[in-house]
């Protein structure tokens, strides 16, 4: 096993330039009148440009949390969170919604397609939101699918296309704002195992091109792809690993 | 987000959603159609009252000398009596008004009653039957459309002859000439000479069911006493003409009947101001009336619009949530959402104003009522629909923009 991953880290410092994800002690809590939820209790992880990286852990143990803290889809209640050498923990709704856009590219374990639009169209979403021009849009949408293998698709709607084929339209959504990460939420969750594994193939494809990934899932043989395994147990890291390559 | 993008969003949601949609364009439509068409109605009734009403019962700067006004709305029966026991208007008052008047003026002497008017054996009844002097045609502005008027000479001599309103030759005579026929008036015969220009009706009264007949023919004597006139026509060349040619009139008057100066006129100087005032009275209370209805349906349009617009963003919570994912910031979705309402109500609106034009045309074909568009309520109609669709969308809108990502994309 390699020394721990990443540099010690205290309040106060910035994180090194290749460290694109960096969370100290991260918590988040839920008050739910009656009990205090502690999804996350301190969680300090770093995540290097180009890693692919496998989150693990029974369910409930706070990794969809996480996720949601990384892709800038929540705030925690404590704790730093650096992404890319921007501290990003306390930000506004609206600076978060620029790097949402910016920096990240999610994907859903529910594809969350929409379902009147083209998969062209749906792909397109996050760069209407860049402000960029139809023309400019379309070409780069039309790249993402091609990434991820739909070229001949890109007029279907999602209820058109089988479910790898959508998880496919939503990678493609993913990364058509080339972000910094790619994160994935138990993307296979809903999909078979012949299909998982395609999707699996996508992004080992995606990662070899150079794109930093950072994925839940629940099996082992997934997390296989990945060179490095984060397990969370009760809102902890219970282990960090790199696999032996 | 660009607004064209929002607007090009909005269009597409109306699209799919027609039924809820359409029932939110209702309100904006009925909103904006009333105000256009009450509005129409308003300024033609208002312009018909004005031009035509008062223009065919009175004449353009004419007066009327009569015992009593002609138009009175609602007065007290003490007053009707008093009216009924004044003196009437004589020959003799109108030789001698003609005579002292320093104004130009034309003059004519009118005479009225119902009366049944027969030809072979056809009958017209119950036919206004005007004796008249010859310039009556010009002071009503009658045209005739066949024949000739009579003339001063046949009114002096009350030779028997007839002027017949559109209606009663249609009914007498259906598609044969009149002109040189006998009609019976009174058991007497009179000679057709001129058929008068179809004058249509007012207020739903038809305007051609008379005749018209000289002041001193026989049939005089089947509507008033001898001597007696119902009203004297003076028609001025102006206004102020009008106004002096009344003082002098009613100065003479009041010689002729003796009265002394704490008396009140026993007769009126009657003009279409009476009317005018009557009417701008009613006109008034519609325009009172009218913003009221319009603004209760925007306000309804307004609350429908609200309403669905808070279902759409119920429904939509996870397209929402999804957007906001995506980097859609709180006026990105905030302007979705106006531009959605907005473009319902602007939809609405423009619906309604081809609506409230339609019914304008519609009441112009099928009612006597010159009413025209106003552009003012048509920029008015759209700045309101406009307005309730920001209005109404605020408060949806920014329950969209205030959604937290995470909850809402795990709304089922
Ligand atoms: N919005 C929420 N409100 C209350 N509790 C929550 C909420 N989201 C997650 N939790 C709780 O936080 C813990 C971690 O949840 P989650 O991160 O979804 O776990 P995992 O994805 O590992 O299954 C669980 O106990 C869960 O019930
Ligand atoms: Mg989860």
């Amino acid at each position: 096993m390699r020394p721990p991953l990443g540099q010690q880290f205290r309040t106060g410092d910035t994180p090194l330039p290749d460290v694109i994800i960096l969370t100290h002690k991260l918590t988040r809590e839920y008050d739910m009148g009656s009990e205090l939820v502690r999804a996350l209790r301190g969680v300090s992880v770093q995540i290097r440009k180009n890693e692919y990286v496998a989150v693990m852990g029974p369910s409930g143990s706070g990794k969809s949390t996480l996720m949601n803290l990384v892709g800038c889809l929540d705030t925690p209640t404590s704790g730093e969170y650096w992404l890319n050498g921007q501290k990003v923990s306390d930000l506004e709704d609206d600076e978060l919604a620029r790097i949402r856009n910016k920096e990240i590219g999610f994907v859903f374990q529910t594809f969350n397609l929409l379902p009147r639009a083209d998969a062209l169209h749906n792909v397109e979403l996050p760069l209407i939101y860049a402000g960029l021009s139809a023309r400019s849009r379309r070409a780069q949408a039309e790249h993402a699918l091609e990434r991820v293998g739909l070229a001949d698709r890109m007029d279907h709607k999602p209820n058109e296309l089988s479910g790898g084929q959508r998880q496919r339209v939503a990678i493609a959504r993913a990364l058509v704002n080339e972000p910094s990460i790619l994160l994935a939420d138990e993307p296979t969750g809903n999909l078979d195992s012949t299909t998982s594994s395609e999707i699996m193939g996508v992004f080992a494809e995606l990662h070899r091109q150079g794109q930093t990934v950072v994925m839940v899932t629940h099996e082992q043989d997934i997390a296989a792809h990945a060179a490095r395994v984060i397990t969370l147990r009760d809102g902890l890291v219970a282990t960090d690993q790199l696999k032996a390559a | 987000m660009p607004i064209f993008e929002a607007l090009r969003l909005a269009l597409q949601t109306i699209r799919a959603q027609k039924l809820k949609s359409g029932f939110s364009l209702l309100g904006v439509f009925i909103g904006v159609a009333s105000l256009i068409g009450a509005w129409s109605i308003a300024n033609g009734v208002n312009r018909y009252m004005t031009e035509k009403f008062a223009q065919t019962l009175y004449g353009v700067n004419t007066f009327q000398l009569r015992r009593q006004p002609m138009f009175v709305p609602n007065v007290p029966d003490s007053v009707w009596r008093s009216w009924r026991r004044r003196p009437r208007i004589r020959f003799s008052d109108a030789e001698a008004i003609t005579e002292g008047l320093t104004v130009p003026v034309i003059t004519a002497w009118q005479s009225s009653d119902n009366v049944t008017v027969s030809f072979a054996n056809k009958e017209a009844r119950d036919i206004d039957l005007t004796a008249a002097s010859e310039r009556y045609f010009d002071i009503k502005n009658l045209r005739i459309a066949v024949g000739r008027a009579f003339t001063g000479q046949e009114n002096r001599s009350g030779v028997p002859v007839a002027v017949l309103g559109d209606a009663v030759a249609q009914r007498l005579f259906v598609d044969r000439p009149p002109l040189g026929r006998n009609v019976r008036i009174g058991g007497v015969p009179y000679r057709v000479v001129g058929v008068v220009e179809k004058q249509g009706s007012l207020m739903g009264f038809p305007l051609d069911r008379f005749v018209v007949v000289p002041a001193l023919s026989p049939a005089q004597n089947l509507v008033n006493p001898p001597g007696i006139l119902d009203a004297f026509l003076v028609k001025a060349r102006s206004d102020p003409e009008m106004r002096e040619a009344m003082s002098q009139a009613e100065g003479i008057m009041r010689s002729r009947r003796h009265l002394r100066p704490q008396q009140d006129d026993n007769f009126v100087l009657d003009t279409s101001e009476g009317i005018q005032r009557f009417w701008a009275g009613i006109s008034r209370i519609l325009m009172i009336v009218m913003p009221g209805i319009v603004i209760v349906s925007l306000v309804i349009g307004g609350i429908v619009i609200m309403n669905i617009m808070l279902m759409a963003v119920a429904e939509r919570t996870r397209e929402i949530g999804l957007r906001k994912s995506l980097g859609a910031r709180r006026r990105d979705v905030l302007r979705q959402f106006l531009a959605e309402s907005t473009a319902i109500a602007a939809v609405g609106a423009a619906f309604g104003i081809v609506a409230g034009i339609g019914l304008t045309l519609l009441i112009n074909a099928i009612s006597p009522l010159p009413a025209s568009v106003s552009p003012t309520s048509v920029i008015l109609g759209v700045v309101m629909g406009a307005g309730v669709g920001v209005v109404a969308g605020v408060y949806p809108a920014t329950r969209a923009a205030r959604l937290d990502p995470i909850a809402a994309l795990r709304q089922e």
